[in-house]
């Protein structure tokens, strides 16, 4: 039986495809508690779990909370970026105030890449990365992966295409980063200005043709594509990124006929997603959602629970 | 005062002495190389086993003062450089107030007059308040005791700007050094552009952004016939251009910082704000061309972009934190390690390199050489000495160095400027 190695979940690069089956599997069981009547199991009672949410976030944060509170943990929530951060204080020392109410873990999402890591070499509490800047979102990738494997099997040589801003995209780096250690066929696509350097360098093959993208894939990502792209000149404008890019019923019959649509959200429709689409039969977008929960409470379990037994 | 150093292993940019000589030092300046030489009121310091070079000059050093003495004080960095073996500073302009008039020229100078360690040369920013708009008072700036001028942290972006700039530093006698990097490209960058970055998720600076710079300054030093000395290179395409440029005469003269031959960019792996620096460290085959343009003379000299800041200015995230690591009390050490044990320059070359060509390239004449008639700026190295750097060793008011808990052979023991012993281990 494989074992979770790590103290902290602050990326992907190190997790192994055995690991992630681990959390897939581990999910899939808390995946019937939130279906349940009651839902809730005792796994973290008496723990407590901060969460340090230097970026704003809905999604992700309630997530988390939902997750950690379904295994009757406590929680707590800090917008940092409204309260002590704009007084002058550094994040490292926010986290070593909220350390020092001994909290048990620290679900931690900042605009910066790394600081995920720097919190991990700073306090002695367990670091889960809910997204530092354009490095790493390992839950968000993790319930990706829940979510394709749990409709499509095993990952062995299925076509992922992932459509859009790759440049500023975590997600698209650790869902690479995993779907590789899962055997997955990784496709980037978007225009040139928002393919970042050296990304072949990641086992990924960058294309800016969509049809070329999605040709025969299994799932198509789309990400949000963010209006700020354009004053930042990386594009022309939004609408030709929509007729040269958006992830419309049309572009999606090349991919296999039951390929999956997802989308970490939230959704600009009718900029990387038409409407239909994002509502369509092959959306899994509102089962990330529901996965995400049963993947976030798999992490918390694996990272926090076991060590009380 | 008068000062006998004996038995010293002599080594110049010209080659090592023969045989072990005694140094007679009068008046501030070198007035015998013999041997057998002896003063009843001379101080003597026996440099049996060690060697004897001329002090080390750095064309590039951030002294903070006036504006952000937090982080480095004229003072505390000239006991830094006194123990890096450096004799004679350049102060960067980019202080709060630049150094764009003869008043804060002149004020750098008395307070490094008033600690006395050093010498220190404040060099004059290229436009006022280095904004890029218009003209410091050149001729101003060169009788206030500039050298050179520079408005460091910036490369001056108007290509025209840069041209009068150029034209009217000549009429004035003073260098123009470049800071190469278009902002443009280089954007909120914060380390070197490449596969790494992509993977770290951090915005990336590129190559590219200093090679236009340095391209574009060719042609102008081609076109006017006026110098350009272009600051911290480190990107391979640079060093290459710059060696086209220079076997096409263009009178063009470069420096590498230690951290750009020591260190690539996989340093940054770790988040560590002390490798956080501009231009960024890069790849292993920028690394590689740092070196061998060191080593065939494209690089003429080594200047350390000494960038002190505060524990509490780099204890922030990756983006948040300031350009800039300190170089000082590090760079000998890495030069031996890197450069001269590694067969890349002889240690003749090395003291060309961090003495006589920063000399050459000022026009410090009466520096950079041991020899009779010239400055007593002076720095005796134990060679064989292993030492660590340690963060509470340091002179610097600042710990900001990716080189900390680095072991490094050659150290510097004892520093003279004009005469005075400045340190000593």
């Amino acid at each position: 039986m494989t074992e979770w190695s790590h103290r902290h979940l602050l990326d992907l690069d190190h997790v192994t495809r055995s690991e992630i089956e681990l959390v897939i599997e581990t999910a899939r069981s808390f995946k019937e508690v939130s279906a349940r009547e009651v839902k809730k199991v005792p796994a973290l009672r008496g723990k407590t779990v901060a969460l340090l949410f230097f970026e704003a976030s809905t999604r992700t944060r309630v997530s988390f909370e939902l997750a950690a509170k379904r295994l009757s943990a406590d929680t707590l929530s800090i917008a940092a970026n409204v309260s002590s951060v704009t007084k002058g204080e550094t994040v490292l020392d926010t986290a070593l105030n909220i350390e020092a109410m001994n909290v048990d873990a620290m679900v931690v999402r900042h605009q910066a890449s790394g600081v995920p890591q720097m919190l991990a070499q700073g306090t002695k509490t367990v670091i889960i990365n809910a997204g530092d800047g354009c490095r790493a979102h390992p839950t968000q990738a993790l319930l990706d992966i829940f979510t394709m494997v749990d409709r499509l099997g095993p990952l062995d040589g299925k076509k992922v295409a992932i459509v859009g801003d790759i440049l500023h995209s975590r997600v698209a780096r650790s869902n690479i980063t995993a779907l590789i250690s899962m055997g997955a066929h990784v496709t980037v696509c978007g225009p040139g200005t928002l393919i970042p350097v050296g990304i072949d360098k990641m086992g990924v093959e960058a294309t800016t043709d969509i049809s070329h993208a999605l040709d025969g894939a299994d799932v198509v990502m789309a990400l949000r594509m963010q209006k700020e792209r354009q004053q930042e000149l990386y594009l022309p404008s939004i609408t030709e990124y929509v007729k040269e890019f958006c992830i419309t019923a049309e572009r999606l019959k090349k991919a296999r006929p039951n390929a999956l649509v997802m989308h970490p959200g939230p959704t600009n429709r009718g900029v990387e997603i038409a409407a239909d689409v994002a509502d369509g039969a092959q959306s899994v977008i509102l089962e990330q959602v529901t996965n995400g929960i049963a993947v976030r409470m798999a992490v918390l379990y694996l990272l926090l629970g076991r060590k009380a037994e | 005062m008068t000062l006998i150093i004996k038995h010293a292993r002599i080594v110049n940019a010209a080659g090592e002495a023969a045989g072990l000589k005694d140094i007679l030092i009068e008046g501030g300046k070198i007035t015998r190389v013999s041997q057998g030489l002896a003063n009843d009121d001379a101080r003597v310091i026996d440099a049996e086993g060690k060697v004897v070079m001329p002090g080390f000059i750095d064309l590039h050093v951030h002294l903070r003062e006036p504006g952000r003495e937090d982080k480095e004080t004229i003072a505390t960095g000239c006991q830094a450089a006194a123990r890096g073996g450096f004799t004679s500073i350049f102060a960067m302009p980019n202080t709060t107030p630049a150094i764009d008039t003869a008043q804060v020229v002149q004020f750098v100078l008395d307070q490094a007059k008033k600690v006395g360690l050093v010498n220190v040369y404040p060099v004059g920013a290229i436009t006022k308040n280095r904004d890029g708009a218009q003209l410091t008072e050149m001729m101003d700036l060169r009788r206030a005791g500039c050298l050179a001028v520079t408005d460091d942290g910036h490369a001056v972006m108007n290509a025209g700007l840069m041209r009068r700039a150029l034209e009217y530093a000549r009429m004035a006698k003073l260098l123009v050094m470049q800071h190469c990097q278009d902002p443009n490209l280089s954007g909120a960058g914060v380390m070197n552009e490449g596969a790494l970055s992509t993977r770290l998720g951090l915005k990336g600076d590129p190559v590219v952004s200093e090679a236009v710079i340095v391209a574009r300054d060719i042609e102008l030093a081609h076109y006017l016939k006026t110098p350009v000395h272009f600051m911290h290179v480190s990107a391979a395409r640079s060093v290459d251009l710059i060696r086209r440029a220079k076997k096409e005469g263009i009178p063009v003269t470069a420096e590498a910082a230690p951290h750009h031959f020591s260190l690539t960019e996989e340093s940054v792996k770790g988040f560590d704000t002390a490798t956080k620096v501009s231009p960024p460290l890069r790849s292993a085959a920028d690394v590689a061309a740092v070196k061998a343009g060191l080593k065939d003379g494209t690089l003429d000299c080594i200047a350390t972009d000494h960038a002190p800041h505060t524990h509490e200015d780099k204890e922030v995230d990756f983006d948040a934190a300031p350009f800039g690591l300190i170089g000082m009390e590090t760079a000998f050490g890495l030069v031996v390690k890197e450069l001269v044990l590694t067969g890349i320059l002889t240690l003749a070359q090395a003291v060309d390199k961090l003495s006589a060509a920063p000399a050459r390239i000022v026009g410090l004449k009466d520096k950079g050489e041991i020899a009779e008639g010239k400055d007593a700026d002076i720095v005796i190295v134990d060679m064989d000495k292993e030492w660590q750097v340690r963060r509470e060793d340091m002179a610097s008011k600042s710990r900001n160095s990716p080189f900390i808990g680095w072991n490094l052979k050659g150290r510097v023991v004892t520093t003279i400027c004009g005469g005075k012993v400045v340190y000593s281990a």
